[in-house]
């Protein structure tokens, strides 16, 4: 069964649309990455299927009971408000230490409980909103451009720790990104998103794909090149790879 | 021991300070110093309109600080400039309410009892009506604690957690509305505000987790309202502008002291 079914979607905001006719299946354990330009409607998406904004037509088919842990792409916390690693984690409710200290070490950041959110670099920050999604063992990540505030190494890093994650607790993993080589050596699938689905299928079909190359330009060929060289083991996936074909 | 009116007077500071604690911090956290201020404002066109049609006065000014608070907050979900809009507001009811208490009613109504408070006035069954008031913001701020914090966070964040954010600012509104109610007659409209803000500012500077926030700023708090009853009652000075020097004075001190343990920590 599928963890997640996207059939249609459309989403309004003020007189735009800013999806539509978006349809998508997730499956267990798979990592799926949402490239597209700003304003492709990327993050609504992600929104959408957390429950943020409401569809205008189409539907979102959760499975029954589907354990969601979301990684929003800004997360600005007000200095005036005091709140530790630990407490953060926690809310809305109360977590044993144990289980903060569990999450912490998930997340490659196990000495920071005690700290203050407001004092953490942009690294330890993104870790710690991932440590705090993977709590209640989700099987759905969401992952909004996780690495925005992070540097070419601190990226490449977070996106190999996702990997490793995905493979100790086997949760599927949805992640918008608009770091093309990094992302494209990371997912099982891409799905490439201008509003509505321009092509999916694996990394190196939506590389080639032409409408891909019509949002990102022909400089992509070193990303293709990158993602051979990084990925020449076999996927023991097997997805439909194919274009959709629109006018752009 | 009610009979005192300065032990009275005490009890309903003290009423006020518990309830404006919790509340405070996320009037504070959600930066809505203005909308606390709105709120608060909006109440002396509710005093108006309560003594021109004889309603009880905790229920028209609970009403017309609810109906300003739901006023802005649906101005905020359109997208309005929200600053000059919340000023307009929050000065414009000020005003409307000053000419409206002189033209609906010809008794001679003591205006500075409204804006800056009547504590040592305060009644028994004033104080029953502030308790109540007080209690229900108390019970009210720690049910909703936890999601509050989490919206206040990130609304996605607490949407992704099943918590509706829509529902946690209206209780944030019904909060406030009714601390307005009750703190009118504590330190009044105009320093409503004050009391929200200025114990959980100094809070701030000296606690590490939001819970410890809104218990310090209970604690300092309760001690501005007593220091600054004493106060007021040594110097002759007015009640509730006392309190809220009382409050500032501490928020410096607590600053000077936050400074001090950084500066010996590095």
């Amino acid at each position: 069964m599928n963890l997640l079914k996207i059939d249609r979607l459309c989403v309004r905001q003020g007189h735009g649309e800013v999806l539509h006719d978006v349809s998508l299946t997730l499956d267990p354990g798979e990592i799926v990455t949402v490239l597209g330009p700003n304003g492709s409607g990327k993050s609504t998406l992600l929104r959408a299927i957390v429950g943020a904004v409401e569809p205008a037509h189409g539907s979102i088919t959760r499975k029954p009971g589907l354990k969601i842990g979301y990684v929003p792409q800004k997360l600005h916390i007000d200095p005036s408000l005091p709140m530790t690693v630990s407490r953060f984690l926690a809310l809305p409710g109360r977590l044993s230490k144990s289980t903060v200290a569990e999450a912490l070490a998930q997340a490659d950041v196990p000495d920071l409980a005690d700290r203050q959110m407001s004092k953490l670099s942009g690294g330890q920050f993104q870790r710690v909103l991932l440590a705090r999604a993977l709590i209640g063992k989700p099987e759905l990540l969401l992952l909004d451009e996780a690495t925005q505030s992070l540097d070419q190494p601190g990226s490449a890093a977070f996106y190999k720790r996702i990997e490793e994650v995905r493979d100790e607790i086997g949760c599927a993993i949805l992640m918008v990104s608009h770091e093309l080589h990094v992302v494209m050596s990371a997912s099982d699938r891409v799905i490439c998103l201008n509003g509505h689905v321009c092509c999916h299928g694996t990394p190196e079909v939506v590389a080639s794909a032409p409408e891909y190359r019509q949002l990102f330009g022909s400089g992509t060929e070193g990303t293709l090149a990158l993602y051979r060289h990084q990925h020449d083991h076999e996927h023991d996936h097997d997805h439909d790879n194919h274009h959709h074909d629109h006018a752009h | 021991m009610l009979d005192d009116f300065f032990t009275r007077a005490a009890l309903a500071g003290i009423a006020v300070a518990l309830a404006a604690a919790p509340l405070g911090c996320f009037v504070i956290w959600r930066r809505m110093a203005y909308f606390g201020d709105a709120t608060a404002h909006a109440a002396i066109l509710g005093i108006a309109l309560a003594l021109a049609f004889n309603i009880a006065l905790p229920v028209g000014i609970l009403a017309s600080a609810l109906a300003m608070g739901l006023a802005v907050s649906s101005l905020s979900r359109r997208g309005f400039s929200f600053d000059s809009a919340l000023g307009v507001l929050a000065h414009g009811s000020l005003a409307a309410g000053l000419v409206a208490i002189v033209l609906l009613t010809d008794t001679r109504v003591d205006l500075a009892a409204y804006l800056f408070g009547d504590i040592l006035a305060v009644r028994r069954v004033d104080l029953g009506v502030i308790w109540a008031g007080a209690a229900a913001v108390i019970a009210l701020m720690l049910w909703r604690w936890s999601a509050l914090l989490t919206v206040t966070l990130n609304p996605d964040l607490a949407r992704a957690s099943g918590i509706d954010p829509k529902r946690e600012e209206l209780i944030v509104i019904l909060a406030l509305a009714l601390t307005v109610a009750v703190a009118i007659k504590v330190v009044g409209a105009l320093l409503i505000s004050a009391m929200l803000i200025i114990p959980a500012a100094a809070a701030r500077m000296i606690t590490s987790t939001p819970e410890r926030m809104g218990l310090a700023a209970a604690a300092i708090g309760v001690t501005a309202v007593l220091t600054g009853l004493q106060a007021a009652f040594i110097l002759d000075t007015p009640t509730g502008p006392t309190i809220v020097c009382a409050a500032a004075i501490i928020f410096t001190v607590s600053g000077v002291i936050s400074r001090l343990l950084s500066a010996s920590q590095n």
